[in-house]
């Protein structure tokens, strides 16, 4: 590996931005294939692919045996709220390999004997989120039930482009929200993001079965192609 | 999976940068019950030290071997390690998987 490339590499993961590294195996020619880039690649359907599932792997391609070594950012998930819900969430979520956060200004509720082994932060979210550095890789979800902090919390996973945002509550719960977001000045596109209700439609009625439904909701938005998301959305 | 063990890549830039010989191994492919997966790596430099892993431990001695030629000749390297493998190395994997490890020299 070329110098140059490994720290191109080293740089775009410490800026948690996916890359992949192409390697001819039989002569080690190898190029860096940055996610922007990939649009515009001759090998996008396959580099794309490999990104979407976090998976390094070997194509042939005109004759060529490619190694494609996929460089992914670790996903984040902010939790908005040290809630019942969260205290399933932050445990499945972790097993699924993602660096969980729990905010809530609440003390009462962001305990650690609530929430051992969780990060906490147990302060408002203009000024617990800033230093998460939530980014595209981050799952932000909001299940306070209290406006007065999961809305401000939603208006910055919209600015963070989150790759999924969801936030509990019924579908008049929503629309309400919608209405106060708006006021805020979020756009429609964005407000379009929220999942909401959130989490699959599994049925779920405990805690750990609307984690459930949360974290496979997540995983679909995460793995699954752009067409395939919206039939299961 | 999620990737989380790659500060090495950071090793591997710093040890090249104090002016060290450094190789990186890296599974391109792995079957049966191997136990880490494609992607996963090892930063060799040429006083034998080393980070990361290919294998959980069965065959980083043979890895380090080989990559300290690797960064000798500048040539990159496919290697095979397999538990019935016996004629090209004398390691094997024990838990009865199979693994092909890329070899190259940085810079």
């Amino acid at each position: 590996m070329k110098l140059e490339i490994l720290k191109e590499l080293n740089a775009e993961r410490a800026a948690r931005r996916p890359v992949i590294i192409v390697t001819d195996t039989a002569n080690g020619d190898q190029r860096l294939v940055k996610a922007a880039d990939i649009a515009a690649d001759p090998l996008r359907a396959e580099l794309s692919k490999q990104l979407r599932m976090g998976k390094s792997g070997n194509v042939e391609v005109a004759g060529k045996k490619l190694f494609l070594n996929v460089y992914a950012p670790t996903a984040k998930l902010v939790i908005i709220g040290a809630v019942h819900i969260s205290q399933a969430l932050a445990p499945l979520a972790r097993s699924l390999d993602y660096d969980v956060t729990v905010v809530d200004p609440r003390t009462a509720f962001a305990s650690p004997e609530r929430f051992p082994d969780v990060p906490l932060v147990a302060e408002w979210p203009d000024v617990a989120l800033p230093p998460l550095n939530v980014d595209h890789y981050t799952a932000f979800v909001a299940v306070t039930h209290d406006p007065k902090i999961d809305d401000p919390a939603l208006l910055h996973a919209f600015d963070r482009d989150c790759f999924y945002i969801g936030a509990l509550g019924s579908r008049k719960t929503h629309a309400k929200r919608a209405e106060r977001l708006r006021a805020q000045g979020a756009k429609d596109s964005d407000i379009a993001r929220i999942h909401a209700p959130i989490g699959l439609d599994i049925g779920a009625v405990s805690p750990s079965e609307i984690a459930v439904a949360i974290m496979a909701e997540i995983t679909a938005q995460l793995r699954l192609p752009p067409k395939e998301k919206e039939e299961a959305a | 999976m999620l990737n989380r063990d790659e500060d090495i890549l950071q090793a591997a830039e710093t040890w090249q940068k104090q002016g060290h010989g450094v190789a990186l191994a890296t599974v391109v492919e792995s079957w049966g019950s191997a136990p880490r997966p494609a992607g996963s790596s090892l930063v060799i430099n040429d006083d034998g030290t080393f980070l990361g892993s290919v294998s959980g431990g069965c065959v980083e001695g043979a890895v380090v071997t080989e990559a300290l030629d690797v960064i000798a000749s500048g040539q990159p390297k496919m290697l095979e390690f397999g538990v019935a493998d016996e004629t090209a190395w004398n390691v094997g994997l024990s838990c009865g998987g199979t693994i092909r490890v890329f070899v190259e020299k940085v810079g």
